[in-house]
């Protein structure tokens, strides 16, 4: 149990290469710690299927554990249950602010078919206006939507509904 | 499933650095880079078949694409050392690239289907495909939603874009009818309680079509004759030249890695 905490604790030191800002496990993927027999069990899901980062994240934690001295660490990907934006912590959500990304909204408006749905007020991470519109659904990676607000006209990243 | 979220994800990557304007181009790049990461699950996990039952697919793994390899069989073998007629996609996948409406017709119908697909394997026996199906689902909503739209824009749009959406409907429409038309490896996967015939999706994905097609004031085509043969490896032309380019680098260099 206290070797757990430390290794939550060493994780907590490595950041998402697409949002730097945000630890892995504030964005909340990391799933679970476990000792084994024979060394250390990480395991990790995709934020998307075709996250690019993954094995670069994977990577990190290899090379972060084994630096401090936990080895071997083998790495475990598992989808289910599916990861949405729920798994994010609050403290994430404000670091995103702070950056610049709104963070996503608590209650997930979008996440239906429907033809020509919109979030309702998205935030702006600059100003905290809620007159904002969204530009594009689809953002400089895949988990984010790209906005602009109306009144300081800043265009922002918003961390998507999922 | 495997084979169509690869091709197709290659066949929208082509517009990477062309789209009609920078929102969009990285949009359809987005929708591409999904359906690529769907296809590596799904090829992971059938990689992990094969190399743990190498006497029940004995005869597959003779295909000349297997031969060459030493070891266990990875996702990128099963992506990049079958032959066209070793693919078993929908034949839709593979037609080329065509203009903006014409990706976009096809992007809805195959959007449509996957995510009745999906929702169906999400529920079937198969634990891994139904957690596959599970995080694949979340991006289909945004696929759907998003060609929908388009669909919707172009149909409602101007006279050019009305003129290429129905050309492209006109042109795609034949396509359609293999997505419910089962195949052998479809039926066995119903037997095992993994899928339903797709067969029963055809219903539900029409309708779906005519949500949008009615916004879009486009006319369902009523001629019901399919073209077929993608799920059985007989293709288009169009196939043996995306694999041309897709495949070009492991064919030519076996083995390279970044």
């Amino acid at each position: 149990m206290v070797v757990t905490n430390t290794i939550w604790k060493l994780l907590e030191e490595i950041t998402d290469p697409e949002v730097p800002v945000l630890s892995i496990v504030d964005l909340g993927i990391v799933r679970a710690v476990n000792e084994k027999d024979n060394g250390i069990e990480v395991t990790i899901t995709p934020t998307y299927s075709g996250c690019p980062a993954m094995d670069l994240i994977a990577q990190q934690i290899r090379l972060q554990l084994s630096s401090h001295g936990f080895a071997p660490v083998s790495v475990k990907t598992i989808l289910s249950p599916a990861w949405t934006t729920e798994w994010m912590t609050e403290a994430g959500k404000e670091k995103l602010r702070a950056y610049g990304i709104a963070p996503p909204n608590p209650k997930q408006q979008v996440c239906t078919p429907d033809f020509f749905q919109q979030e309702e007020a998205v935030q702006c991470p600059h100003c905290r206006s809620h007159r904002t519109h969204r530009i594009s659904e689809f953002g400089s990676t895949a988990c984010k939507a790209l906005y602009r607000c109306d009144d300081c006209q800043e265009p922002f990243d918003y961390f998507k509904c999922h | 499933m495997a084979d169509d979220a690869l091709l197709l994800g290659h066949r929208n990557s082509e517009w990477t650095g062309h789209g009609p304007n920078l929102e969009q181009d990285i949009a359809i790049s987005n929708i591409a880079l999904d359906q690529i990461g769907q296809a590596r699950n799904f090829y992971q996990y059938a990689a992990l078949q094969f190399n743990e039952n190498r006497n029940a697919y004995a005869p597959l793994l003779q295909s000349p694409a297997f031969r060459q390899v030493s070891g266990s069989i990875d996702e990128d073998n099963l992506a990049y050392l079958r032959n066209a007629n070793e693919f078993k996609n929908h034949l839709l996948v593979e037609l080329n690239r065509g203009d903006w409406a014409f990706t976009i017709v096809r992007q809805f119908f195959i959007s449509a289907y996957q995510q009745l697909l999906y929702t169906d394997l999400q529920k079937g026996t198969n634990k891994q495909l139904a957690a596959i199906a599970e995080k694949s689902l979340k991006e289909l909503s945004y696929h759907v939603r998003w060609s929908g739209e388009w669909v919707i824009r172009l149909g409602d749009g101007t006279e050019e874009s009305n003129r290429r959406i129905i050309n492209a409907v006109d042109q795609l429409w034949p396509y359609t009818g293999e997505l419910f038309l089962p195949a052998d490896f479809q039926q066995m996967a119903a037997e095992q309680g993994i899928l339903t015939d797709p067969a029963s999706y055809r219903q539900n994905w029409l309708e779906k079509i005519q949500e949008a097609f009615a916004q879009a004031g486009l006319p369902i085509p009523s001629n019901n004759w399919w073209q077929k043969g993608g799920k059985q490896g007989i293709h288009t032309e169009h196939l043996g030249y995306l694999l041309a380019e897709m495949q070009y680098l492991q064919r030519s260099y076996p083995g390279s890695v970044w």
